[in-house]
């Protein structure tokens, strides 16, 4: 930045300014134009399923059938008929609590195995992270059977429990969280041991505020994977009571005679408050995928 | 405590650790390996959830080879597969390596592109359901009658029902990758680039030559990814065939539905449980080729 002040923009002695001043500028700057249009049109196209869900939660029954985006009438009767049904509160405050509860599970645990196979030498140390590492291979469709049996004979059928017990810890959050605190320096862990704390005040007061980051984006996941998590509740709830926003949502689906804007707002209302926590923390999630993806 | 206070350091770091662990290795022990081993041993079981468990051998895996439903599902799963990766991969590529070159209101471009990711499968599942209804009620025949063109029947077609429920799939995967693909090509130095427009390079050969051969570590990890979501797709086809679960005639039923009918419907557990080792076996393969091809580096 500070290097050449005052030389113009064309002479400044980069790479990059020496080929903007190639002459083939014009048509590449048409051919810039063209692939944003077209990029933009596709990203329109992409949140069109989304935009028509909302648009036809906002429309009169006789207007649903009407190819047109903007409602002629908007109005709110659906969300008003749909929640005061009562079966979309409770299984939204099932959801909730579920995914609430699963998160914070999944950034205790994964985070204290991550450390503890990250920052400790212990006799075992490498069969317990290739155990928990090899449960990746296991997919949960497999473990669905068992789960249920076990359920069934610890009386977790239909429970809040039953719904959240497979979830609890996962593989992927723990590796996630080895990797990240690989980056906090054992000096520190040492300087804090000399200092009289012991091993669980370390972690929690020394080690887990410096993978923050590492902690929000495995939050966003847990989160995000449970709240849509669709099988595994299907399976073991089987009172409407304790249904979760899919389960609930795709057996109200399935009733006979229901209007299909019905249909859309129960949609929406399980998907719009993931889209505003999306939109107001876009950049941040968007760097926890990443960084999430890639690592682990 | 005069116990622990006897201890040497590196017995009191191993204490530590142990007590760290305990609930951890019991979970992954009770809820991930026992389980494991329950479906593998169930698998060669006949039991229907209220009868007695009786041994039965190799039984279910004969059953399965023999059943002609399974070879259908088997296929359709595969279709998944080879349908949904490329298309898929290709898309999110093409999209991802222009978004790259984008600096006007690029993080907007980029938001409308992972939206979808935000959303979830059921509740798009039955989004796109409705799309799909023949006239008067789908979007999609609604806009062909409008522009004079023949309905299609999505959904009710033995040939067009598993496309059209992919569709959706593919959709909602979309963002992730074009996310992913956007790190790896940021990743790339700027100089190898440079290098070559020095040497007259056109951008067909730096694409084939520099860009793609660099991707590959994200590449095979989407491919991977992507591969294993297609392989046990499931919410999508659920809902929306829920009046005639993978219907049409089988049309759309992959695996891990069958594995739900026959579980959960049929309560022909050994059965249920032979399907799963068999889907174990093709993640296996699928995982262990993942790790093959990142290593050949």
């Amino acid at each position: 930045m500070t290097a050449a002040p005052d030389l113009p923009d064309q002479a400044r002695p980069t790479s990059d300014a020496l080929f903007r001043a190639s002459p083939s500028r014009r048509p590449r700057n048409m051919g810039q134009t063209i692939r944003w249009l077209l990029l933009f049109a596709g990203g329109i196209a992409m949140v069109m399923p989304i935009a028509y869900m909302i648009s036809t939660s906002l429309k009169w029954p006789h207007e649903v059938y009407n190819v047109n985006l903007i409602p002629e009438e908007p109005m709110i009767e659906n969300y008003t008929y749909v929640l005061e049904d009562g079966r979309f509160y409770l299984w939204f405050w099932n959801s909730l609590f579920i995914a609430t509860i699963t998160t914070v599970a999944n950034l205790f645990f994964d985070s204290l195995v991550g450390y503890t196979l990250c920052k400790f030498r212990f006799p075992g140390r490498k069969l317990v992270f290739i155990a928990i590492l090899s449960t990746l291979m296991i997919p949960t469709e497999m473990l669905v059977i068992p789960w249920y049996l076990m359920s069934q004979s610890f009386g977790w059928l239909d429970s809040y429990w039953g719904i959240m017990f497979p979830g609890l810890m996962t593989a992927f959050g723990t590796f996630l969280m080895k990797q990240f605190f690989e980056s906090v320096p054992d000096d520190f862990i040492e300087a804090a041991r000399i200092d009289g704390l012991n091993e669980l005040q370390i972690w929690w007061t020394v080690a887990m505020p410096l993978v923050k980051p590492a902690l929000a984006a495995l939050a966003i996941f847990v989160f995000l994977g449970n709240w849509t998590a669709f099988l595994w509740p299907l399976i073991v709830t089987n009172s409407t009571d304790m249904y979760t926003l899919p389960v609930g949502l795709s057996s109200f689906g399935d009733e006979a005679d229901v209007a299909w804007e019905l249909i859309m707002t129960g949609a929406a209302i399980s998907t719009i408050p993931t889209l505003i926590v999306f939109l107001i923390f876009q950049r941040f999630i968007i760097r926890g995928v990443v960084m999430a993806g890639l690592k682990g | 405590m005069t116990f622990y206070r006897n201890l040497t350091i590196r017995q009191k770091q191993i204490a530590w650790a142990w007590a760290f662990l305990a609930v951890p290795v019991l979970f992954y022990g009770i809820i991930r390996f026992y389980p494991t081993g329950n479906a593998i041993l169930i698998s060669f079981q006949d039991w229907n959830l209220l009868g007695d468990r009786t041994w039965s051998g190799l039984e279910n895996y004969r059953k399965l080879v023999a059943d002609p439903v399974f070879w259908k599902v088997f296929k359709n799963t595969f279709l998944y597969l080879i349908l949904g990766t490329p298309i898929s991969l290709v898309l999110s590529f093409i999209i991802a390596y222009q978004l790259d070159k984008v600096r006007f209101m690029h993080s907007t471009l980029r938001m409308l592109y992972f939206l979808p990711f935000m959303t979830s499968a059921v509740a798009m599942a039955w989004v796109w359901r409705w799309f799909y209804q023949p006239v008067p009620t789908g979007l999609f025949n609604n806009l062909l009658a409008q522009l004079g063109i023949p309905q299609i029947a999505f959904l009710n077609s033995t040939t067009n029902a598993l496309p059209s429920v992919l569709a959706p799939a593919v959709w909602a995967g979309l963002g992730f990758q074009i996310i992913i693909f956007m790190a790896g090509l940021r990743a790339i130095p700027v100089s190898y680039y440079e290098a070559a427009r020095i040497d007259g390079v056109g951008w067909w050969t730096q694409l084939t030559q520099i860009t793609i051969p660099l991707l590959r570590p994200t590449i095979v990890f989407i491919v991977v990814f992507s591969s294993i979501g297609f392989l046990r797709i499931f919410d999508h086809v659920y809902n929306m065939t829920t009046n005639n679960p993978g219907g049409p005639l089988n049309a759309t039923k992959p695996l891990v539905l069958m594995i739900y009918g026959t579980a959960f419907n049929d309560f022909d557990m050994g059965y249920a449980a032979a399907q799963t080792v068999v889907l174990f076996v093709i993640l296996l393969i699928v995982s262990l080729l993942q790790l093959r091809l990142l290593r050949s580096e």
